[in-house]
């Protein structure tokens, strides 16, 4: 037998992780727009409906707030759904079924009945799409109480949470992201490799910073990374994976080892995914701090539609590279 | 709510200044104008007079705390009536804030215990706020490094863990090159030993110079008869187990104290500004030599305390002085100096003045000389006192006046009684 490395694209991964769950699991079942037929908008769903059905793989009509409660009301009734949102965006009109129905429902019920489903789709700026189409809710979901919140960067763990999520007896919200959909990574050895949900991964191991990212901007942070090497600056990256719960126990053994940190998210800093990692190290690591936490976030305006505008709104290589240099004090 | 007493300001231009010593003790009534505490600036020592009256229900400041700020809230005042259990509600942090977490931690501690505790890491060379990474003054704190003395290398002069850790590897190596390096002879000198000098000497080094230098002395000198003294001292000390025995010494402090009280012009200081502080009670400082130096521990209110106080305060604090214990506050301070070296066998002597005091008192040996006394030769135990005086705060008549009363008692020392 010989040891080759197959590389696989995050949109195989995903398709994979619930083909395999829908295999395992006679319960769970796909439905959202174009998923069926067309093969899902970005083609996440290739040969699900040849191999599961219609009744498993189901194409909605085009109403977010319609289907997504359907879902809820199935997960209630003992299904497992997995709704896939053909983006995020659109699923801002779904968003009163996944809060008041999907997230509270198990507390309100005093733990009677649980909503074990999954909402999936690409989440935050892809290419040109407009102010409507380029929004990041990690913030938004990771508020609120009941939810789970996933945003993986490479195919393992794209795979590995996905089947997590599937599994997972809560409401889950499975960020994904169009940018990475067809972009290949190492592909998980195994069928059953699932990752756990609520733990972080140090993507480069580094001493002195630490910055945490998820989603589409690991690999911008990776590329930073790698240009403060050359420039003596060795920086730990932590991809969070899952945004709550927050492994808080990585970032601030990390932080306690670097002593300082940068946040990274393509989403607006106000109340973000920075901000409360930066209250979280605030308040359980202020003695470990040497500089100010920094946080690098999309420009606080809606996402222009001009590509050169786009560029000057969402953060890049040398925004993560500046900004990691203030921290450490060498700008 | 209680009525909180704040650090006040001397002068537009203060912004810190030490609390001396507190004039009312906790539980003590308080009417308005009665004097609370002693603040002491650079430039004057002030009294900080009621302005209410009540219950000096807690003192939140210890006496002899440097560096107090304006207006950080020294104490709470109860009026008639007032639940004690309202003085929790006070926090400290309503003053303008402290600088350093450590320190406000430190004042909540002391609403509790008060006990005097004195921060580890001193911010006091600097007036301003100083910046410190929260983990830099963590590795300060752990290593006892003054941040006050170190110059941030981040922004806004920032101090960041880089600069602690420059300034402990310095210490290291400080601490590492010999105290004392052998020279070799040369043209001019034997062959020598170069001696690093201690604190305590650089302090002596420097307080002294500084009297000489700046404090105009000159010199009163009597000689008294103790026969009498030491008569009186044989019979208090029959009197008692051989651990309370009273030294000459201890009677001396005594009769300097109530000296001070007849003659008030000579406890005071000179306070650059054009002040004069005339001192309500003798704070006796007494000289105390100890291994590579000398300290002077303060019998306080000595014209208060019986000869039998007096001694035995006197024993605890030579006892501390040598074993290095000595609080602050037992050795800051004091009105006026006592040295004695009678016991060394010396006649006669002149000290330098204890800045900011205005005398020193230099005691000799007692030893048996003939007098004269009415046209007849006879022999007297004799001991010479010489007063050291600073010109500008007593004058020749005052400090000849000064020498004659405390004569007078030391010869007739029943009158130290009355």
């Amino acid at each position: 037998m010989t040891l080759e490395t197959s590389t696989i694209t995050v949109r195989e991964a995903l398709r994979d992780a619930m083909a395999e769950e829908m295999r395992k699991d006679p319960l769970v079942f796909l439905m959202g727009e174009e998923v069926a037929e067309y093969q899902g908008a970005y083609k996440v769903s290739q040969g699900l409906l040849e191999e599961f059905g219609s009744k498993r793989v189901i194409d909605t009509p085009i109403t977010e707030h319609g289907f997504a409660g359907l879902g809820v009301g199935a997960a209630f009734a003992g299904l497992k759904p997995i709704v896939e949102f053909m983006t995020f965006n659109f699923g801002m009109q779904a968003i009163d079924q996944i809060i008041n129905s999907a997230a509270k429902t198990l507390y309100m019920s005093g733990g009677q009945m649980g909503c074990p489903i999954v909402f999936r789709g690409p989440n935050g700026a892809a290419k040109r799409v407009g102010a409507q189409h380029s929004q990041c809710f990690a913030s938004w979901y990771a508020h609120c109480p009941g939810l789970k919140v996933i945003a993986p960067y490479d195919a393992i763990d794209a795979k590995g949470l996905l089947k997590a999520a599937i599994r997972d007896p809560n409401p889950i919200i499975f960020l994904e992201n169009e940018m990475l959909y067809g972009e290949s990574f190492r592909a998980p050895v195994g069928e059953d490799e699932v990752i756990p949900i609520g733990k972080a991964r140090i993507v480069r191991s580094g001493k002195d910073v630490t910055i945490t990212t998820f989603s589409f901007m690991v690999g911008v942070a990776l590329k930073a990374a790698e240009q403060l090497a050359s420039e003596g600056i060795d920086v730990e990256v932590i991809d969070l994976r899952t945004i709550r719960p927050l492994d808080e126990q990585t970032i601030l053994d990390s932080v306690k080892k670097t002593n300082r940190l940068a946040t990274l998210e393509e989403g607006w800093g106000f109340a973000g995914i920075g901000a409360e990692i930066s209250a979280l190290v605030m308040e359980e690591a202020f003695d470990y701090l040497d500089a100010p936490v920094k946080r690098i976030v999309g420009v606080d305006v809606p996402m222009p539609y001009a590509e050169s505008l786009v560029k000057l709104t969402i953060p890049q290589v040398d925004w993560v590279v500046d900004a990691i240099k203030q921290v450490c004090y060498r700008s | 709510m209680p009525i909180k007493i704040l650090m006040p300001a001397l002068s537009p231009t203060m912004a810190e200044g030490n609390l001396v010593r507190w004039l009312k003790s906790e539980g003590d009534k308080v009417k308005s104008g009665d004097l609370l505490a002693e603040i002491e600036t650079d430039k004057a020592t002030m009294e900080v007079e009621a302005v209410d009256e009540g219950i000096l229900a807690k003192i939140l400041i210890p006496a002899g705390t440097e560096n107090v700020k304006v207006n950080e809230i020294i104490a709470l005042l109860l009026e008639e009536g007032e639940d004690s259990a309202t003085l929790e509600l006070v926090k400290p942090v309503d003053s303008p804030a402290k600088n350093e977490i450590v320190a406000e931690k430190k004042i909540e501690e002391n609403k509790h215990t008060n006990i005097p505790v004195q921060s580890p890491v001193t911010d006091k060379q600097t007036q301003e706020r100083l910046f410190v990474s929260p983990l830099a003054r963590r590795i300060a704190i752990d290593n006892q490094v003054d941040l006050g003395r170190l110059k941030g290398s981040g922004p806004h002069g920032r101090i960041i863990k880089s600069d602690v850790e420059a300034a402990i590897g310095q210490n290291t190596q400080a601490n590492e090159t010999p105290s004392t390096s052998y020279k070799a002879a040369n043209e001019l000198y034997p062959a020598y030993e170069e001696i690093k000098v201690s604190n305590m000497r650089k302090v002596i080094a420097q307080r002294l110079t500084e009297s000489k230098q700046s404090v105009p002395h000159f010199y009163l000198n009597v000689e008294c008869e103790i026969d009498e003294l030491l008569h009186l001292r044989q019979k208090i000390n029959k009197s008692l187990p051989e651990s309370d025995r009273i030294s000459v010494n201890d009677l001396i402090i005594k009769a300097i104290s109530v000296t001070l009280k007849k003659v008030p012009d000579a406890n005071a200081s000179w306070v650059e500004g054009g002040y004069v502080r005339s001192y309500k009670h003798a704070d006796i400082s007494v000289a105390v030599a100890v291994e590579g130096g000398l300290v002077t521990p303060i019998i306080r209110g000595a014209e208060l305390k019986s000869i039998l106080e007096i001694s035995k305060e006197m024993k605890e604090l030579i006892n501390k002085a040598k074993a290095g214990k000595l609080k602050p506050q037992e050795f800051q301070g004091g009105t006026f100096s006592l040295s004695n070296l009678g016991m060394y066998g010396i006649k006669d002597f002149s000290a330098v003045i204890n800045p900011p005091q205005g005398c020193i008192l230099a005691v000799g040996t007692g030893e048996e000389r003939p007098i004269v006394r009415e046209g007849k030769v006879e022999i007297a135990t004799l001991m010479n006192c010489t007063l050291s005086v600073d010109h500008r705060v007593v004058d020749g008549a005052v400090g000849a006046k000064f020498l004659k009363e405390l004569k007078h008692l030391i010869q007739t020392p029943v009158l130290m009684f009355i």
